[in-house]
């Protein structure tokens, strides 16, 4: 077991590397407090994953990004990714943005779709307000980590009544181990607006060897009757470790759709969360992930209800091979005074070898009467009457297979809202389902 | 060369459980052939153990199509043979479209290289849709599942006429399925009827037959064949039930398996 005596940054530092970005002072405060807080803090302790083992310190140095000066320049890794004509782009690459680009008709509604070091000089207000408040700062080791570290980022703003149709598409990649690589995604949809972000978080796998650590924190503040899609696909290279918690605040009648393909090679927690605040307010959560050679991951739902009348719908689907495992937790909660609130959730397992291993730990936790709840969890494998009907019609026991392994997690794949993106996750269901 | 399959001597058992205790039945192209018998004598049991069920084992005997040995083939390469069984009941098949697996099932009966176009494939499903008068979005829908009893029965037939087999072998078609669908499905059956085809139906009721006109009628009990006889047989079975079979052979239990 490998201890952890060093803390990956202090105050000077942080403080430091603010200044030089031009940071206001208000965030340079914030990364300070962030980078002391870390020092003191636990690492969060997900059940049944002892992530202290990992090496979670990796977290690299602040290095400057140049801006491309075309899509072109990007590796072609990373062009692929990206929608056809899209004219609503972010691209962070390691340390820093590297491409950005918001159609003139979304930005004469007032929208706002840029990196989030951008928007914490231009709309300092606006970000200061929302910045680590779905998610606290001193929560843990991570939360505190992010906010001394984080760089890049997206800034999402959609004013009132807006409806963007298009959607928003953000690609964070790295391809360079010792550079950090921690971005903060923070989507405020303000009242009766409607949007769409979808991101995918790569590594250009060629180039990144060394270990790293990604501590990447998602906020989401959905407004009285808004409606925020997140999808969001990720495929870090084995090195690395993906620390990621999202978070959505959602208010009266709003809505959060939360679409998640946890499809990293190396060790990953995952944990999305929906506070329904908000009377009718409702959340769909979906996750997907394949687990292979010796991978550990712990993927959590979570869904806390305070509203009346709210309602949350959580599924995660994975398919553990070789010696993989994954520890999936989903967590109802349904608070005093949340009456007439609705909360369901499934876990299912698909375990395709005798060395994987799956949990699936569903939790109702219920402070009030007059509410419904329901959860279903599974762990199994391929079902042999399934894979000898395929058979008997003439399709062959591979193919059968891989039939009832893509059919398993189709609910979730052809939900992603960008074509180019469920491309790329079908590409990774592919890839590691063949490997 | 017209189709000949041919079950000889045949013996299965699960867990260690012998059900079938010697089936002998030659079915050439063409012919329709009806199995009736009680609950629990086996019926499922030969469906299951010519298609290659995992679960039984066969101990005994051999089956060929065309001179090939059935019982050496994976249950696909009995199917790429020619062979189909219409399940008694149908696998749900979550999140793969019915219309996926359809043309899954086409091109592997094909081979690679040979793929059937898009085109193609949507035209050839549509029609066979059609004729099975099935609303065209169960094309789209996940593989039969949350389909009724009669919709899972519908599309059993709607594989056999895209996949053209040389042996069909329907197990209990008709359970489930209304007056309407009933013929529909019988005409589906009627149309695939063809010199090079064979047909083995198992069924417990006349009104199946009143549509499908069988060549023979056999009578399963204790694991065998123990009857047989032309259209008039179902007829009777139909009219007096099985106690006069029992009566003329002297069986008193027809069940097999059961301890
Ligand atoms: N998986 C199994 N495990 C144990 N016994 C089995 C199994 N499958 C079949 N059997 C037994 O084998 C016997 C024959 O079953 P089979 O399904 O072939 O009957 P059947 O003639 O098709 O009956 P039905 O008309 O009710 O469909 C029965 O006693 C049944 O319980
Ligand atoms: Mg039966």
């Amino acid at each position: 077991m490998s201890t952890q005596l060093t803390t990956p940054t202090d105050r000077q530092t942080a403080e430091a590397i603010a200044v030089g970005k031009g940071e206001p002072s208000w965030l340079v405060a914030l990364r300070g407090q962030g980078a002391e807080l870390s020092a003191t803090l636990p690492w969060p302790k997900p059940e049944k994953v002892k992530i202290e083992r990992w090496n979670l310190t990796a977290v690299g140095q602040y290095e400057a990004t140049d801006k491309v000066s075309s899509i072109q320049e990007l590796p072609q890794s990373v062009q692929e990714l990206i929608a056809e004509g899209t004219e609503n782009l972010l691209v962070q690459k390691n340390t820093g943005v590297a491409w950005a680009q918001l159609s003139q008709e979304l930005a004469s509604k007032g929208v706002i779709f840029t990196d989030l070091e951008t928007a914490a000089k231009e709309h300092g207000e606006l970000v200061q307000k929302y910045l680590f408040q779905a998610i606290k700062l001193d929560e843990n080791k991570l939360t505190a980590l992010n906010a001394a570290l984080w760089n890049g980022g997206v800034f999402v703003y959609v004013p009132k009544n807006v409806e963007v149709e298009l959607p928003l598409q953000a690609i964070l990649y790295n391809d360079k181990a010792e550079a950090t690589f921690a971005p903060h995604i923070l989507i405020i949809a303000e009242d009766n607006s409607r949007v769409t972000y979808v991101d995918s978080t790569v590594s250009v796998k060629e180039a990144v060897q060394a270990e790293f650590t990604h501590p990447a924190i998602v906020e989401v503040f959905v407004k009285p009757g808004a409606v925020v899609r997140f999808g969001s696909v990720h495929s870090l290279a084995e090195s690395g470790v993906d620390l990621s918690l999202r978070r959505a605040v959602v208010e009266n009648d709003g809505r959060i759709e939360w679409i998640i393909g946890d499809l990293n090679d190396g060790n990953t927690v995952s944990d999305t969360k929906s506070v329904l605040v908000g009377n009718g307010s409702t959340s769909d959560t979906k996750v997907i992930s394949v687990g292979q050679r010796k991978q550990q991951m712990s993927l959590t739902t979570q869904a806390v209800h305070f509203g009346k009348s709210s309602d949350s719908n959580m599924i995660t689907r994975a398919v553990m091979r070789e010696a993989a495992s994954a520890i999936i937790n989903g967590i109802t909660k349904i608070e005093h005074g949340a009456t007439k609130a609705n909360g369901v959730q499934a876990e299912k397992v698909l375990m395709l070898s005798p060395k994987a291993r799956g949990d699936a730990n569903p939790i109702l936790l219920i402070d009030e009467d007059d509410v419904t709840a329901g959860h279903a969890a599974s762990v199994g494998q391929v079902n042999p009457e399934q894979v000898y009907y395929l058979m008997s019609r003439g399709i062959s026991k591979s193919d059968a297979e891989r039939l009832i392994i893509h059919g398993f997690l189709a609910p979730v794949v052809s939900e992603v809202p960008v074509e180019a993106v469920r491309q790329q996750l079908n590409r990774l269901l592919e890839r590691k389902l063949q490997g | 060369m017209s189709t000949k399959f041919v079950i000889d001597g045949l013996k299965a058992e699960i867990e260690g459980k012998e059900i079938l205790k010697g089936i002998n039945l030659e079915i050439k192209g063409g012919e329709i052939h009806a199995i009736m018998g009680p609950n629990g004598t086996g019926k499922s049991t030969l469906a299951s153990a010519l298609m290659g069920h995992p679960k039984y084992e066969v101990t005994e005997g051999s089956v060929s199509l065309d001179g090939e040995d059935i019982l050496e083939m994976e249950v696909d390469e009995r199917a790429r043979a020619g062979m189909f069984l219409a399940m008694q009941y149908p696998s749900e098949i979550p999140g793969v479209t019915n219309s996926d697996f359809l043309r899954s099932a086409i091109n592997a009966r094909r081979g690679e290289g040979n793929e059937i176009s898009l085109i193609k494939f949507i035209r050839q499903m549509e029609g066979k849709m059609k004729d099975l008068e099935m609303n065209p979005e169960f094309a789209h829908r996940y593989l039969n599942e949350g389909f009724s009893g009669g919709e899972k029965k519908r599309n059993e037939i709607l594989q056999m006429m895209l996949l053209e087999p040389k042996l069909v072998i329907l197990d209990e078609i008709d359970s489930g399925l209304d007056i309407d669908a009933l013929r529909i499905v019988a005409n589906g059956v009627n149309a695939m009827r063809a010199e090079d085809r064979g047909f083995l139906i198992i069924t417990h009721y006349q009104r199946l037959l009143d549509y499908i006109t069988p060549d023979y009628v056999h009578v399963m009990m204790q694991g065998r064949i123990v009857k047989s006889g032309g259209p008039e047989l179902a007829q009777r079975l139909e009219k007096e039930g099985y106690d006069w079979v029992k009566e003329e052979l002297g069986i008193t239990d027809e069940t097999v398996g059961q301890a």
